[in-house]
């Protein structure tokens, strides 16, 4: 069983695959959640990053605060770039030019996956090259200054879809991305959230070693878009899991399995408030807003928990 | 800052060797400082797993450090902040169980070391 | 000598492939390129090579799964046309940059819309000013010898640029020809292994890969990839040399047909220059002095060495199989451009031809060869060949 102690060594050492410098907001919840995945990979590990906060924090010429091969090409193409290093590893495997074994890991944020990243994932999952994807999910084109993506939530404020006189923000729901890549019929899908730290490297092992692709979708609270202080970043995590906005779930082998089940859900609000994006839901007219959201929370919960107790498989 | 290359210098390829972002010291974004008291802490290694600029360094000890309730904690113990790199997010103070890490603004604590 | 087999362009493209035998390909189907890729999953499916083919699910996945290949350390290759060219631009402006030598087969077919999918050359002439190192073929022996050209020139140290080997779609792609298909270890040995050491393969040694680049650093990055770029000429030259030992043919920036004493020139790429050559042969055989001048490298573009070509003929006829709406046609402007800076300029006409798919005849030729020598041209004024209206 890993430990925090581990995890620790392995993130803050010289071996650590990604490094301090980088230009991420004060608090921003991604540095956490990267490295914690990039320790759970035992072998070397090659990282095709989208276009978006990871890539452009991380990489502004001539600073990289990558210590471990990595690569960027555009916004919409982590998983074919990620399909097509895979073939090249095997291809060179294979004729005995490199050794040593890999594990290659896509990241996109949600804008990058939800959307237009959206084919090259599916076709990619569907493809079963051996690699994982991992989505941050800050429910929003967050390195941009908060647009919508198809993450964004119901009743969420963006700069596209904002919040106004004849309209509460973005009238749609958002979509099941770790269902429809389920329905990949992939060995793994993990959803993680970036405060439990164990749970998150846990599930980044199992992406990491399962035998096909695999993906790990983590909600990303982002300081800066989501607005609120930044010392509050862990703390809005573990609200969207006890409000059930954001269950932690595997999907493995096509079999749902809860990690988590909030004996007393909080209510949704708990979550919103605070949350500069959601202040509007809080003034007067908007309450339907918030009660359909609660609405869409419960079902989609007893919905969940009805695919995990029938253990139908994906 | 060094200074800038000419293109002939540029190497081939838009390429970088790795962990070249040490040499950026984000410290100087900071307005809250993190002051850790060792005395009081646990090593449970929170802080370290949630520090989002790999800012708290950690090794490994046998014989262990003292901490909270004056007990020796061994394996793997955190070490004093980095404020090469500290942003000042202050996610380290905020979920300390411990309560052990507190925020103070920037500018005291260079007056205060200022007084030394 | 090699062994001559009767087959079509795409097919060569493919022979040239086997014997390459690249470490990846990754293909999407677009028609007339697809016969390419069909033939290579057929030497793939028998084992002929054990290259890892990736059926990717859109040209942009394609090229960007190629990209990482290449990245990766491999030597990968693709093949497209027309709207898949067009759908992949993003990830083909950016390959140049990155500096990866990837070789890919461009099947010229006409753009939408209208939606067609027969020959023209709207497809490549979209992306000339990207960076990629252009080649055009006449036949499917062209097509052939230009890849094995190109995965050398293009992977050259010197350059370490992505290169397009043009062929007509259907009139060359799907057309069947005797082609000389050269000596597999002959050819094995001239097109040698990528080299790993710029791989992201190599643990050892990490590296990050197309950062950002603020103001402060773009501009130089360009440059240097423009200093590449002027480097291909002279490897060209030397890696041409070297595989004129393997067929015994040259390779020349650009075919020169009967210029030598031409009253009259005609331009024009690729499969219509076989045409023109028996229309210039037909006005020869009246006594009339007319040649012809066949671009093959087009990018880089060889303006001295065509200005030194071109000096002594007193007319010229640019032939292009593609338009730049509201602008004078490509080929044309870079044949402009290429003899602005002689004292004594020839007289110049543009004529724009072929467009989606639309055959020309050697009589048409001979019409413009006529038309030339009458001296009755208009610069300014593109001329449309086999136009009703």
């Amino acid at each position: 069983m890993p430990t925090l102690q581990e995890i620790a060594l392995k993130t803050s050492g010289a071996d650590a695959r990604i490094v301090s410098g980088h230009r991420m907001c004060s608090g921003c919840s991604i540095g956490p959640l990267i490295k914690t995945v990039l320790a759970a990979s035992d072998k070397p590990v090659i990282v095709l990053s989208a276009t978006g906060c990871l890539e452009v924090v991380t990489t502004i010429y001539p600073f990289t605060a990558w210590n471990t091969p990595w690569m960027h090409v555009t916004f919409e193409n982590a998983a074919s770039v990620a399909a097509g290093v895979e073939a090249a590893y095997k291809a060179l495997k294979r004729r005995g030019r490199i050794e040593g074994d890999v594990n290659i890991l896509a990241v996109g944020g949600d804008g990058g996956t939800y959307d237009i990243g959206f084919q090259a994932l599916s076709g990619a999952l569907e493809r079963r090259h051996k690699f994982m994807y991992l989505v941050y999910d800050n429910e929003g084109y967050m390195n941009t200054g908060n647009q919508r993506s198809g993450a964004t939530p119901f009743g969420a404020s963006t700069t596209t879809v904002p919040a106004g006189k004849v309209s509460f923000g973005k009238p749609q729901w958002r979509k099941n991305l770790v269902e429809i890549v389920a329905a990949h019929r992939i060995p793994y899908v993990g959803q993680a959230a970036v405060h439990n730290t164990l749970d998150l490297y846990k599930k980044a092992q199992k992406g990491f070693n399962a035998d096909g692709p695999t993906v790990l979708a983590v909600l990303q609270p982002c300081t800066t878009n989501w607005s609120f202080d930044p010392a509050l970043t862990m703390l809005y995590s573990k609200l969207a899991v006890e409000t059930n906005f954001w269950p932690l779930y595997e999907v493995e082998n096509g079999v749902v399995h809860i990690n988590t089940k909030p004996s007393n859900r909080k209510p949704i609000e708990d979550f919103l408030k605070g949350q500069t994006r959601f202040r509007h839901l809080f003034k007067p007219g908007n309450e339907h807003v918030i009660a359909e959201m609660q609405t869409m929370i419960d079902d989609e919960w007893a919905r969940l928990l009805k695919i995990e107790e029938s253990g139908i498989q994906f | 800052m060094s200074e800038r290359k000419a293109w002939q210098e540029l190497g081939l390829g838009v390429e970088l060797p790795a962990a070249t972002s040490l040499g950026y010291k984000t410290g100087g974004w900071r307005v809250l400082r993190p002051v850790w008291n060792a005395s009081e802490c646990t090593h449970c290694m929170i802080c370290v797993g949630y520090c989002p600029d790999m800012a708290i360094p950690v090794r490994q000890t046998d014989e262990g450090v003292p901490g909270k309730g004056g007990r020796v904690f061994k394996g793997v113990v955190r070490l004093d902040s980095n404020l090469d790199y500290c942003k000042g997010c202050g996610i380290c103070a905020h979920e300390c169980p411990t309560k052990c890490i507190s925020m103070i603004r920037e500018e005291e604590a260079e007056q205060a070391a200022c007084k030394l | 000598m090699g062994v001559k087999k009767a087959i079509t362009g795409a097919q060569a493209a493919a022979e040239a492939m086997r014997q390459i035998n690249p470490d990846v390909v990754v293909a999407y189907p677009i028609t007339p390129q697809t016969p390419i890729v069909e033939q290579f999953a057929e030497y793939v499916a028998d084992g002929i090579v054990d290259t890892e083919m990736v059926p990717v699910e859109s040209e942009h996945s394609a090229m960007s799964a190629t990209v990482g290949a290449e990245a990766a350390g491999a030597r990968a290759m693709s093949a497209t046309s027309s709207q898949g060219l067009a759908l992949m631009w993003e990830i083909v402006a950016a390959t140049p940059g990155l500096r990866l030598p990837i070789v890919m087969s461009l099947v010229n077919r006409a753009l939408s819309a209208p939606i067609n999918i027969h020959c023209d050359h709207s497809d490549v002439m979209g992306v000339t000013t990207v960076g990629w190192i252009q080649i055009f073929s006449e036949n499917a022996q062209e097509v052939y010898e230009n890849l094995l050209l190109a995965i050398r020139v293009a992977e050259d140290p010197r350059v370490q640029l992505p290169a397009m080997v043009n062929q007509d779609g259907f009139i060359t792609s799907h057309a069947v020809e005797p082609v000389e298909i050269f000596d597999d270890a002959l050819v094995r040995k001239f097109v040698g292994v990528r080299s790993l050491d710029r791989a992201l393969l190599d643990v050892e040694h990490p590296k990050s890969v197309g950062p950002l680049v603020l103001p402060d650093y773009y501009f130089e990055f360009k440059r240097a990839q423009e200093e590449a770029m002027s480097k291909v000429f002279e490897v060209y030259r030397e890696v041409g040399t070297e595989l004129s030992a393997i067929t015994g043919k040259q390779y020349p920036f650009f075919e020169t047909y009967r210029t030598d004493d031409a009253e009259a020139v005609v331009v024009v790429l690729n499969s219509a220059a076989g045409t023109a050559k028996a229309a210039v042969d037909a006005m020869r055989a009246q006594g009339k002095k007319v040649g012809m001048l066949k671009p093959i490298l087009f990018r880089p573009f060889p303006y001295a060495e065509i200005r030194d070509a071109l000096k002594d003929a007193p007319v010229i006829g640019v032939l292009d199989r593609s338009m730049d709406f509201g602008a004078y046609a490509p080929v044309y402007t870079e044949f402009r451009n290429a003899l602005w800076e002689l004292d004594k300029r020839p007289a110049m006409q543009s004529y724009i031809y072929g467009l989606g798919g639309r055959d020309i005849m050697t009589t048409e030729i001979e019409a413009v060869f006529e038309e030339l020598l009458s001296g009755k041209v208009d610069p300014e004024h593109q001329r449309y060949i086999g136009l009703r209206g």
